[in-house]
């Protein structure tokens, strides 16, 4: 199996700030990985119909704007929906520390607050993905 | 994140062997009149006095002691009535202007009610739907006394239309309101991200919104352009005030193509730029850019007034500086940002508080911001003397240098093509986000330093039990949406409908649609209505892949 991992890093919702989403992306390719960024304002249906068709290995979405506990919800409920429940998505933005196990509760398998070093976004995103390309096979 | 400072190369014995400004400056272990001598530095044409051309000093003759800087906190949050009781508390504590912050649907042109607003609501700023929300955050604000800053751009039109309409509803007339709406959305496209209609008619509207200004509310300052965010996005202070001159340039010429002189209407174009990384390459910066944008004012588009030269604007912020290791020394790095901008010669300030690596400050965390800028002026001698660093051998040399940086920036984008197609090619946003990836990495290889976060990284009692988490109210957006029902239920809405329809004609026409704005608002037309269209009119911008 030495297929390169393929992640999608997407913005859901109103929120613009993207240097965080875009540094992450980049460090991701450095490592190998094949990386597909979304742009901004995405919807839960665009990006999981992204996901889809892209046939990644991870859903990564960067959150600066508070609104992640309302995002992950509706984008879990939707990954559901398509059949996309073993889909691993993984958080990184602006998370205060009382929301990461509710979001782990919601399905959500690594978050990354602000301030967590590249090396263990890039390591972090690598193990879910192995995970679950492993579960795959 | 905290990004941003010098590079710092160093011996076994951590000797500094060298020092290298972000914009690319090598600095020198000491500096002597050699140094002035080989950048030609010369007094009358590189500084002037204070209040002279080009200004370099200062754009007053006594600088902070005819009229210290005005304190401008961020504020807003939630429904426009909780926003109104932080603007009342800040005013009395002291804060001379206000800066107002919307949340996201409002600032995407997006009704409280709309699908794509659901979570958003009130969150990172207050919610507006229509002129009812304005009665209510500026209710008893003296709007003739208080400048008002509005961190609005894209719909910057509609917001500027509803602040004279709520001037008016209160009894000050447009001619005594002083707005600063930030409306430069060529830095959204490249950093914040809150754009909706592509470049030209983007830039059509701001056109609008400056004719306007000019001859309806000559004290508005219709534009601020910001090389704040485009700086959070990972450029370099010398290309933060590169792309922010081209930018106002392009505004500008979107104006004069208009018939008008740039006399008629420069003053009103103002800046906003950050302030985090390090202190002399700030200074240097402040210093270099007012220079710059008066020869700019004055050698590209021919202005004769002085007050057409005045760079104006508001220096602060600094929140890519900001840590969210330790986070209460964030109040120590703020005070040291408005020292840098208190040197450079800042008119107006603000800067983040410490706790916003988190959360929306809190009254506590707010207050102690204004503290700062307050305790700068009054209590440890910023208001003494007008730049008093001027003719000092590093800092002047500094300070060229850093002109030929920026220079140097503007002639790379002038090269491919200009700004817009710098802009509208994901050019530039390539380059910054590039650029913020090679700082991250450096940040965490150790070459530069970040206190809490790559050095003395053990927090010992200095751990984020200092910050209060602002809570979000959920009951906000259904309070939100409860009062936008009403509104429609009892507004005339014939009348809306023709006001929108007089908008969509207007704009089709390519008149100047402020009037149409103006008259939407006061029937109670929702944000919403009004965008609706301008996207059927203009379309939308299409982010360019950078990837």
């Amino acid at each position: 199996m030495e297929r390169k991992i393929k992640v999608l890093i997407a913005k859901p919702g109103l929120d613009g700030h993207d240097r965080g989403a875009k540094i992450v992306a980049y460090a991701l390719k450095e490592a190998g990985m094949e990386v597909i960024y979304t742009g901004l304002h995405q919807t839960i249906d665009s990006i999981v119909a992204t996901a889809l068709q892209e046939d990644v290995d991870v859903i990564g979405l960067s959150i600066l704007s508070g609104a992640h506990l309302t995002i992950c919800e509706k984008l879990m409920k939707k990954l559901r929906e398509v059949g996309l429940e073993n889909k691993p998505v993984v958080v990184g933005g602006v998370i205060p520390q009382q929301d990461i196990p509710k979001l782990k509760e919601m399905g959500v398998k690594a978050v990354f607050p602000g301030g967590t070093p590249l090396s263990q976004v890039v390591e972090g995103v690598r193990q879910v993905a192995l995970q679950s390309i492993t579960r795959e096979e | 994140m905290g990004v941003g400072g010098a590079k710092y190369i160093r011996d076994e014995k951590d000797r500094i062997k060298e020092v290298i400004y972000e914009s690319g400056i090598r600095i020198k272990p000491f500096y002597t009149p050699a140094d002035l001598e080989e950048v030609g530095f010369n007094y009358e044409q590189d500084l002037g006095d204070p209040g002279e051309y080009p200004f370099t000093r200062s754009i007053h003759p006594e600088g902070y002691r005819s009229r210290a800087w005005t304190m401008r906190q961020y504020t807003g949050f939630g429904t426009p009535r909780e926003t109104n009781e932080r603007f009342k508390f800040m005013i009395a504590q002291g804060q001379t202007g206000l800066n107002v912050a919307f949340d996201l649907p409002t600032q995407m042109g997006l009704d409280s009610d709309d699908p794509l607003a659901e979570g958003e609501v009130g969150r990172v700023g207050m919610a507006v739907d229509t002129l009812r929300d304005f009665e209510i955050a500026f209710e008893g604000i003296p709007l003739d006394r208080i400048g008002t800053g509005l961190t609005i751009n894209a719909v910057a039109s509609i917001i500027l239309a509803m602040y004279q309409a709520v001037a008016e509803k209160y009894g000050y007339s447009p001619e005594s309101i002083s707005a600063t709406p930030q409306n430069d959305i060529l830095k959204e496209m490249i950093g914040r991200g809150t754009w909706i209609f592509p470049v030209e008619p983007s830039i059509k509207l701001i056109g609008d919104t400056i004719e306007y200004s000019m001859k309806v509310m000559p004290k508005t300052n219709p534009v601020s352009v910001c090389g704040y965010h485009i700086r959070e996005s990972g450029a370099t202070p010398a290309q933060e005030i590169a792309y922010a001159i081209l930018i106002a340039n392009a505004y500008i010429e979107e104006v004069v193509k208009r018939g008008y002189h740039v006399d008629q209407f420069g003053r009103g174009i103002t800046f906003n730029f950050n302030v985090f990384g390090n202190l002399w390459e700030n200074v240097a910066k402040f210093r270099a850019a007012r220079k710059l944008w008066a020869k700019n004012m004055k050698e590209k588009w021919g202005a004769k007034d002085k007050q057409t030269m005045f760079l104006r604007g508001l220096f602060g912020g600094g929140g890519s500086g900001l840590t969210k290791e330790q986070p209460i020394i964030n109040v120590v790095r703020g005070a040291y940002y408005a020292l840098a901008a208190a040197l450079g010669g800042a008119q107006t300030t603000a800067i983040c508080s410490y706790d916003e690596a988190y959360t929306i400050p809190t009254p506590y965390s707010a207050l102690i911001s204004l503290r700062t800028l307050q305790l700068l002026m009054d209590e440890v001698g910023l208001r003494d003397t007008v730049d008093p660093l001027a003719g000092s051998y590093f800092i002047e040399t500094l300070t060229k240098k850093m002109e030929e940086k920026i220079i140097e920036e503007m002639e790379e984008i002038e090269r491919i093509g200009g700004i817009k197609l710098a802009v509208e090619t994901g050019y530039i946003q390539r380059k910054v986000a590039r650029q913020a990836y090679e700082w991250q990495k450096g940040l965490e290889r150790g070459e530069y330093i970040k206190i809490g976060v790559n050095k003395y990284t053990d927090p010992g009692p200095l751990g984020s039990e200092d910050v209060k988490l602002h809570e979000y109210n959920p009951e906000v957006a259904e309070a939100q949406i409860k009062a936008l029902r009403e509104i429609k239920l009892h507004r005339n809405n014939r009348e809306v409908l023709r006001c929108l329809n007089d908008l969509k004609v207007a704009a089709k026409q390519g008149k100047n649609v402020m009037p149409y704005l103006l008259e939407a608002v006061k029937a109670y037309a929702t944000l919403g209505e009004m965008t609706s269209v301008f996207k059927e009119v203009y379309g939308e911008f299409k982010e360019p892949s950078i990837f």
